[in-house]
């Protein structure tokens, strides 16, 4: 009885939150306007995100910034967190302190504190801006997942690695790298998910005509614009996919990898 | 003379590798620069730039008048609490939502808790606009959207919830899959019912978690302005929300930058009574 009644629990969360998708996304195989009147079952949605320019336009702009940001943040990052674990004096712990400040600090207070210092420098808004705010964002995190790596790694094996005649860059790439590697990795998927899913930066950052998918949806939120929103039902259920195809292959590779240490 | 040769030459390769090995230590601290002047320019010069602003006039004399007219004027500061009531009620229900959550998939055999974990936070790499967007179509749809002043300050908070409940289970469940079993078997043993092992043991144990996670949900509830612009059908406005507007519409960078200052004052202020942010790895989601 205990047991039924936690599981309906945690079936009810579940509800609230799968929900709200489930109904988006089984509106979106109709081209209604409004959610909760069926007009017949069409593709007309899915269509729109290819057949018009600006939703396209978007989607690519959205996923080419966090890719990019994603991987310069990755790099950014890993050096940076090298560079602290291994500086034991005053300058790593100025480097990792002002790292958690921007870990900490509200969203909207980096944006506007952004938005200062490019009107500062004359650049103003531009990708370079967009760019650099994304990895004020990102940049942290990738190196608070790599940092615990580092701690695990054998120390001992960088020096045995320029024992052997390795250069520190050779020992770098072939020892110290590929032990963090998971870390590495695991924020850069981070960082990408955090430029994804950001709204307040990019719009502090952004050029006027630059969209991602964060400002375009929540301008068409906020001015109504109902002729752009079934549209992004169709966009929700494909984003949905992609993750759940995501998390599956994910967790069949964990598994593998279980099985593997196992045996 | 033998052995003093032998020390010689020993010093001799020892001063032959010291430069070589000291070179190394440096090269590698040397990668922290790049991130380091990425740092100063980008997060630490804005801070400085936000307090230059907060105390400076438009013509860019020193003053006090960006806080005086913000605390003396009654629609902000009633903001300001309102900004906080539902940062507090949205962490209150997300703590009280999630904890269970946390416990019971804390219980479960560690393959199907991880999977169920998994079900939790998966929502959160959907981007939350669209997330928002969805909870917004099916309030419509109950025709509970934009009805009154009750519905708009309601729905915001479950949009808030909805928002961020993902970051207050994450926390919680790391830290109560950590409890040490030998703890509640010993309790057990020494005769103590599952509610008391619960409140002298697990609840105690799991208060980091608690923490991180009203931490986690708390600060960046106060500048999600997207949820209440989405949700409050343009009745409510939280501090983030005021800020925004100096930096847009209003265009008074300074009054802007005061504002932003207030801000980081209460964050602080909640940091240091509940000494959060210790546990920097449970954010957002960095333990997975």
């Amino acid at each position: 009885m205990k047991k039924f009644l936690s599981l309906f629990y945690i079936f009810l969360v579940l509800a609230f939150i799968y929900v709200p998708i489930l109904v988006l996304i089984v509106y979106s195989f109709t081209g209604s306007v409004i959610i909760g009147n069926w007009t017949g079952f069409s593709f007309e949605l899915y269509a729109k995100l290819f057949t018009e320019e600006r939703i396209r336009n978007m989607i690519i702009s959205t996923v080419l910034l966090a890719v990019g940001a994603g991987i310069l943040s990755t790099i950014l990052g890993t050096m940076g967190a090298i560079g602290i674990y291994y500086s034991k004096g005053k300058f790593g712990k100025i480097i990792k302190g002002s790292s958690s400040i921007s870990v900490i600090n509200a969203e909207i207070v980096t944006g506007i504190s952004l938005a200062l210092v490019f009107s500062l420098i004359t650049f103003g808004k531009t990708y370079f801006s967009l760019i650099i705010g994304h990895m004020v964002l990102c940049t942290p995190f990738v190196v608070l997942s790599v940092t615990p790596k580092l701690k695990q790694m054998d120390s001992s094996l960088y020096e045995a690695a320029l024992d052997l005649g390795a250069s520190p860059t050779k020992a770098l790439f072939k020892v110290v790298i590929p032990e963090i590697l998971p870390g590495i990795f695991s924020g850069f998927m981070l960082a990408i998910t955090l430029s994804l899913d950001d709204y307040i930066i990019t719009v502090f950052t952004k050029p006027e005509t630059f969209d991602t998918i964060s400002t375009y949806v929540y301008n068409a939120v906020k001015n109504q614009a109902k002729s752009e929103l079934p549209a992004l039902r169709a966009l929700s259920a494909v984003i949905f996919l992609i993750m759940v195809i995501v998390v599956v292959i994910m967790n069949i590779r964990a598994n593998k990898k279980v099985a593997k240490e196992a045996r | 003379m033998n052995t003093q040769d032998k020390v010689i030459g020993r010093e001799k390769l020892i001063a032959e590798k010291a430069p070589k090995k000291s070179l190394f230590a440096f090269s590698r601290k040397q990668l922290g620069i790049p991130y380091g002047v990425f740092l100063a320019l980008f997060v630490i010069l804005p801070l400085f730039l936000i307090l230059y602003y907060a105390f400076t006039s438009k013509t860019g004399s020193f003053t006090f008048a960006n806080f005086i007219d913000f605390f003396s004027n009654p629609t902000s500061v009633s903001n300001l609490f309102l900004s906080l009531l539902i940062a507090f009620v949205t962490t209150a229900l997300c703590l009280l939502i999630a904890y269970p959550v946390a416990y019971i998939l804390s219980k479960m055999k560690a393959k199907r808790g991880t999977v169920l974990l998994l079900l939790f936070i998966m929502p959160m790499w959907i981007n939350f606009v669209l997330r928002a967007l969805a909870m917004k179509e099916v309030m419509t749809l109950m025709g509970i959207f934009a009805k009154d002043d009750f519905f708009n300050f309601f729905n915001t908070i479950v949009g808030m919830v909805y928002d961020f409940l993902p970051f207050m289970i994450m926390p919680l469940y790391t830290t109560l899959i950590k409890t040490d079993k030998s703890l509640l078997e010993a309790s057990y043993d020494l005769g103590a019912t599952k509610a008391q092992t619960f409140r002298k043991i697990t609840l105690p144990l799991s208060v980091p978690g608690i923490i991180s996670g009203a931490m986690m949900v708390f600060l960046p509830s106060m500048s999600a302005y997207v949820i209440s612009d989405t949700f409050g059908n343009g009745k409510i406005t939280i501090i983030g929300k005021l800020i925004e507007e100096q930096f847009g519409t209003g265009a008074n960078w300074n009054a802007g930058s005061a504002i932003a200052i207030v801000m980081l004052i209460v964050m602080f202020v909640t940091m240091l009574l509940t000494g959060g942010f210790k546990n920097e790895t449970n954010v957002r989601g960095t333990a997975l």
